[in-house]
């Protein structure tokens, strides 16, 4: 078997929390907390959770746009857990992302044709006219008209430059794309645009996918699999299937009951809707145990006590939960 | 689609019409800017600003008057008394009469206009230098921030005048031994506005850079690979033009007044050099008599920063892609 393409081994990312006169560190936000997952080569890993759960912070670092606290990620072959930046340059290449906000994302000075091109001009060494022709065919295969390579981000619509955004990511051949919540800033309509064309490029150029999401039908649409993160660290992880029809972990469960029904006939008479009480805690300030227990519906005594081990509950189904203890 | 130019520029050469295939966005023919220079596009717009093109014409007209006005005015008048024409009231041979010892108003006014002019544009220029070079720093590198802001409060606090006289005394003699009187008082007044004036603008650009840098697209740049001085030069610079641009254009004025309250202390240029904030100063005492010595010197310092606010103006609208073709 082949070695997956991103290997990411208990990467914690801890944001430091100064206070007082002599700004002395006095905790840390726990953005992201020991997390692990692979992503096989031309795969979607989808990667859900609330707001605040720690989802971008993860996808940051594992682009080590971050500093990390701990951990380990391989990408390609390379371990980049450790690097600094200026060795990392060269790695850039491989891993791109793409953002959340598409107008927050395109420098407003710069036109169309040098946001794509500006890719090229740090790793490519290509002459002008080689580098016109290359942002002139990738705005082909991303669906924009090549006559409008000398325009302003602020003359497009939020489509068109969420389009803008992928082709500088896919400017340097990548082999992974981290897509932070691409689609959240887009009304619907778009968003199916967007994404079909994220899988047309997925098919036809080999790419593999982090993508981040809070909407969860479309993660079901577009992942292979599914990692679902609850306050900085990763809850489950399975095969979307395998996820969507049995999940495993209460989180899970209340999540996927939140999932609004399209079938108005059906939607009437669900009656398994989870409702979770209380708030998000604190990521400075995690609870004893599972970080799930204060909200848990099925909370037990040890869940206060000992955090669950992230282990494989059903081949390729991996849970953190004390429901699914062996003894 | 429609594009982003006015109607009636005239189109042509630069101007293709392409076909869009059915798999393109915006399925109907568009009009295409094909590789035009975005100096056009900037100079379209500030075409469009009128008082930056008044203002713009003014400032010419005082530069070509400054420049080229010794070949049509006899300098000499300008220096040498001339007891015998004393006082005169305007006329053909004195188009601005002329001062207590008979010189030329006029071409005093030229004189003392290459100089004011030369040192509030090197002035300006040296200390929006300064302050970008500061501001952009301190807030890029988050290490340098406390040290750089320190050394902002610093001069800040520092009582100007004690230190202008400071400066004129330990520099004046070697500077003027190295290069001359004129060149030598000329970079010792320049750099001593420079590096007392620069703060304002650094830290007005420390708190935008702040604001630019947590923007996605410097996030965006970074994963990318563009290493920290190209997205300080490629997409930060460029998004703090409009405050520098401001501080530019009022800097110059600051520089002339400053230059000239400092030839009124002694500390500028010698007494017989004539600038436009010396002439003012002369005048100052007749005003009651002869109004037209104080009146025209400042006039031309207000018209200079009057007309340079306007450019600055449509420059920082013609320079954002935003506000261009609108």
């Amino acid at each position: 078997m082949t070695p997956p393409l991103v290997e990411v081994r208990d990467l914690k990312m801890h944001f430091p929390i100064y206070a007082g006169i002599l700004r002395k560190q006095v905790g840390a936000v726990k953005a992201v907390d020991g997390v692990s997952f692979d992503i096989l080569e031309g795969e979607t890993l989808g990667l859900v959770g609330e707001s605040g759960c720690g989802k971008s912070t993860c996808g940051r670092a594992v682009l080590r746009l971050y500093d990390i606290t701990d951990g380990e990620i391989v990408v390609d072959g390379r371990a980049i857990g450790g690097e600094d930046q200026r060795s990392l340059r060269r790695m850039r290449p491989t891993m791109q992302m793409v953002f959340q906000d598409p107008q927050a994302c395109l420098n407003p000075r710069m036109t169309v044709g040098a946001i794509i091109g500006e890719p090229l001009v740090e790793h490519s060494g290509m002459s002008r006219a080689e580098r016109t022709a290359r942002v002139e065919e990738l705005m082909d295969k991303v669906g924009l008209n090549r006559a409008f390579i000398n325009r302003y981000p602020h003359e497009f619509s939020g489509g068109q430059r969420q389009r803008i955004g992928i082709a500088r990511a896919l400017a340097l051949n990548p082999k992974f794309i981290v897509c932070d919540e691409p689609i959240a800033a887009l009304d619907v309509s778009i968003q199916a645009q967007v994404v079909n064309l994220l899988e047309e490029l997925q098919d036809s150029l080999g790419l593999t996918y982090l993508f981040i999401s809070h909407d969860l039908s479309m993660v079901r649409h577009i992942a292979d699999r599914v990692a679902v993160m609850y306050l900085g660290k990763v809850v489950e992880l399975a095969p979307r299937d395998a996820l969507y029809d049995a999940p495993l972990h209460p989180y899970t469960e209340a999540l996927l009951s939140a999932v609004p029904e399209p079938d108005p006939a059906k939607a009437g008479q669900r009656k398994d809707r989870i409702v979770l009480q209380g708030d998000v805690p604190s990521p400075a300030n995690p609870p004893e145990g599972c970080n799930f227990c204060t909200r848990c519906p099925k909370v037990m005594d040890v869940c206060r006590e000992i955090d669950p081990e992230f282990r494989e509950v059903q081949p390729g189904h991996w849970a953190a939960c004390h429901l699914h203890d062996t003894e | 689609m429609t594009d982003a130019r006015d109607a009636d520029t005239p189109v042509g050469a630069e101007i293709e019409t392409v076909a869009g295939s059915a798999a393109v966005m915006g399925g109907e023919p568009v009009l295409a800017t094909r590789a035009r220079s975005q100096w056009w596009d900037v100079w379209d717009q500030f075409r469009t600003h009128k008082g930056a093109m008044v203002g713009a014409g003014i400032f010419l007209a005082i530069l070509a008057l400054v420049v080229l006005g010794p070949l049509f005015v006899e300098m000499e008048n300008g220096i040498k008394s001339n007891m015998r024409a004393r006082n005169q009231p305007m006329s053909l041979e004195y188009p601005l009469g002329t001062d207590r010892l008979g010189r030329d108003l006029f071409a005093r006014m030229i004189a003392g206009g290459r100089v004011s002019l030369a040192v509030g544009l090197a002035a300006m220029a040296l200390s929006l230098l300064l302050g970008t070079l500061i501001g952009v720093l301190a807030g890029y590198f988050k290490r340098l921030d406390g040290p750089l802001m320190r050394l902002t409060d610093l001069f800040l606090a520092l009582p100007l005048l004690p230190l202008l006289l400071v400066m004129v005394l330990l520099f004046r003699e070697p500077l003027t031994a190295a290069f001359g009187i004129e060149v030598g008082i000329f970079i010792l007044i320049v750099s001593a506005i420079g590096i007392t004036s620069w703060m304002q603008t650094a830290r007005i650009v420390r708190g935008d850079v702040l604001a630019l840098k947590e923007r996605e697209f410097v996030l965006a740049a970074r994963s990318i690979g563009t290493p920290a001085r190209r997205i300080v030069t490629r997409h930060v610079l460029p998004n703090v033009l409009s405050p520098i641009m401001v501080s530019a254009t009022l800097g110059i004025a600051t520089a002339i007044i400053t230059e000239s309250a400092l030839s009124f202390l002694g500390l500028g240029f010698p007494p017989d050099f004539p600038t436009w904030g010396r002439l003012l100063n002369d005048g100052v005492p007749f005003l009651e008599l002869y109004p037209g010595r104080a009146f025209w010197p400042g006039l031309a310092i207000s018209l200079v920063v009057l007309s340079i606010n306007y450019v600055g103006d449509g420059l920082r609208d013609a320079l954002d892609p935003r506000i261009r073709g609108r």
